[in-house]
């Protein structure tokens, strides 16, 4: 049997923040989390809610999250200052997948570069690196990593005006071979990378984002078609992906109704 | 291991609790995949409800505790729903609540012409303001509300119990006069409430939350061997069953079937062909078999 112990939220001080841009906040903690690129946590602000965020920075003695500012709880985040009390529980999740040696492509959307931030960085040099967003403001992190990276804007206010599918179309049809791609960012962006993929052949992990409650595989909120996004995932590879018949499709509304993924998103950014 | 409930066979005694993951047709196929012969929906409501704000469930290590707070579609807004369960391969239990009799009737009608292989009704919810609680606390109330939904529906009915009831075997023939085909018990206990000491307030958003898992199976079992003395009607015994040997414990107590909730923490996703394979070597090195065992633990006290 897994032995499992009390997982009731560790509650930390936020130690440092920092604002990324004006849309998005960094929150440290001063905190040794076992943890694995991909994988999230549930961050409960006493008295208001818990929601899950991705592991953005990861290091023996500290982490943090980075929030975009969207609805009421991600606004109340990125609004913490040093020395907030928050409680965590995880990390929950499966990760991604990392085979250190191998040619690989990440492509990150949006705040769908939070978890891919600390991926990368376990990844090679000559990754190739491809990052999008709706404009100049949402780039996150723009000066972090080592590695290159290719910018895109939907408005041309940074890098290339276009969609991170056509820069990576560009590497494949240049010649440039992966053996994995990695994507995090709109679903709807996940589904054309996975879709571009799928016509070359590489396979591809995408990091998925559903309502949750429980974090681990219990209470089914988070359910994707057979799929249990907070357990079999988020990460899902290009196998689960092909069965996955609500990939980029459906999703469950808080009360369990089933509605197209607009409606999902829409609903929720209002 | 096959075995006969309420007319249909079975694969085994493992059954699906409801609220664990049965939110798809999709996963409660997988369920059954992975070793359980009936699975449960998610209890179904009157109306869309959200639930309670997160924290809902929080994993205490003997168990969880959860304030989910019945959150559903509404029963009038799962077409797609029972669509794809028209077809389905395996034996489904729907899980339904309401807040009055009336409400129970309605989405009791409803379902029933959905045709799930049994109806269950939760008389034992304690995570809302108004649903549920008090038909599995009162007998004459329990007696209302299961007649006025067995009038309704076409298929076998299950009525769900509450370990708060003060005299769960009462409640349980309260049912049986009524006309239930089954009891099911039981449902999450307590409530209880875990606090916060650091922000100083309880860590569950609706504060109090029902208790499952290891730590309430001697509550389960206790409640089981009450209810079997007190009815006929077959039990659907769960509550902290984790092993092969907790199942046995509650069969011996005088369950049927055996449901599962929680545990799929704590073994992971195949716990009921785990389970169900457990049930199975332990009856073989003893030479029995489970009609020999159910209410086993009746009979050594006379
Ligand atoms: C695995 C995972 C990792 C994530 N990592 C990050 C990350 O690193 N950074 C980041 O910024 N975000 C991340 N998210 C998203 C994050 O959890 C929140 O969804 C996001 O911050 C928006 O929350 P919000 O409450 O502010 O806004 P909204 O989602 O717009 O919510 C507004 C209101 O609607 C309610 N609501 C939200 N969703 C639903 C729903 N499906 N049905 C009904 N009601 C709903 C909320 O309770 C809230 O009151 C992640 C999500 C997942 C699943
Ligand atoms: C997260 C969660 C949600 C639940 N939701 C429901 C529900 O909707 N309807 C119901 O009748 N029981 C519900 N229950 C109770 C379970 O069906 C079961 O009776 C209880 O958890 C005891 O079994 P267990 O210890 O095996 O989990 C829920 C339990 C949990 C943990
Ligand atoms: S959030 Fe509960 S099963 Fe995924």
């Amino acid at each position: 049997m897994e032995n499992i112990t009390d997982q009731r939220h560790i509650m930390l001080r936020v130690e440092e923040k920092r604002r990324e841009s004006p849309a998005f906040a960094t929150l440290f903690f001063d905190y040794c989390l076992a943890f694995k690129p991909g994988q999230f946590i549930m961050v409960w602000i006493p008295g208001m809610d818990e929601k899950p965020y991705t592991i953005s920075y990861h290091s023996k003695t500290r982490f943090a999250i980075t929030i975009e500012a969207k609805g009421l709880f991600s606004r109340k985040a990125v609004s913490l200052d040093k020395g907030a009390l928050v409680g965590i529980r995880g990390p929950f999740g499966n990760g991604f997948d990392i085979y250190p040696d191998s040619s690989a492509a990440v492509i990150a959307g949006g705040c769908g570069m939070a978890p891919l931030a600390t991926l990368v960085e376990k990844l090679g040099k000559n990754t190739v690196f491809i990052h999008g967003a709706r404009s100049k403001d949402y780039i996150l992190y723009p000066d972090r990593f080592d590695i290159q990276r290719q910018f895109c804007t939907d408005d041309g206010s940074f890098g290339y005006k276009g969609f991170v599918t056509d820069l990576l179309k560009q590497q494949i049809e240049s010649g440039r071979q992966f053996d994995h791609v990695y994507a995090c960012g709109p679903e709807i962006m996940m589904a054309a990378v996975f879709d571009l993929c799928e016509e070359h052949h590489i396979p591809c992990q995408v990091s998925l984002e559903r309502y949750m409650r429980c974090g681990f595989g219990v209470c089914g909120a988070c359910v994707c078609g057979s799929q249990i996004v907070c357990k079999d995932g988020p990460v899902f590879n290009s196998t689960a992906l092909r069965d996955m018949v609500d990939f980029n499709k459906k999703a469950l509304l808080k009360s369990g109704k089933e509605v197209d993924l607009s409606l999902y998103f829409s609903w929720r950014c209002q | 291991m096959t075995i006969e409930f309420l007319g249909k066979p079975l694969k085994n005694p493992i059954v699906l609790a409801s609220g664990i993951l049965g939110n798809s047709r999709d996963i409660l196929e997988r369920v059954y995949m992975n070793g359980c012969a009936l699975v449960t929906m998610k209890s179904i409501g009157p109306e869309p409800r959200d639930g309670h704000k997160n924290p809902t469930v929080i994993d205490l290590g003997h168990g969880m505790i959860n304030a989910v707070g019945l959150p559903s579609p509404g029963y009038l807004n799962m077409e797609n729903e029972w669509l794809a369960l028209e077809n389905r391969s395996f034996p489904l239990i729907a899980s339904i609540y309401g807040g009055s009799v009336h409400e129970y009737q309605m989405v009791a009608e409803y379902v029933s012409s959905k045709q799930p292989d049994f109806i269950e009704i939760n008389i034992s919810c304690p995570n809302s303001e108004k649903h549920g609680m008090i038909f599995g606390v009162n007998p004459v109330s329990t007696h209302e509300v299961v007649s006025a939904v067995k009038k309704v529906v076409q298929v076998p009915l299950i009525a769900k119990l509450t370990p708060q009831a003060p005299d769960i075997g009462e409640i349980a023939r309260a049912c049986e006069d009524a006309g239930a085909d089954a009891i099911c018990a039981i449902n999450t206990a307590g409530p209880g409430m875990v606090i916060d000491i650091e922000s100083r307030q309880p860590v569950l958003a609706f504060k109090k939350g029902g208790l499952s898992g290891p730590m309430i199976k001697p509550i389960a079992v206790r409640c089981v061997f009450d209810i079997f003395q007190a009815v006929k009607l077959p039990i659907i015994g769960l509550g902290g069953i984790t092993t092969g040997k907790d199942a046995i414990e509650i069969i011996m107590a005088g369950a049927r079937l055996v449901g599962i909730g929680s545990a799929v923490r704590y073994r992971g996703l195949d716990v009921f062909q785990k389970v169900a394979d457990e049930i199975h070597q332990w009856l073989v090195e003893h030479n029995t078999c489970l009609d020999d065992i159910r209410g086993a633990a009746h009979r050594s006290i006379g």
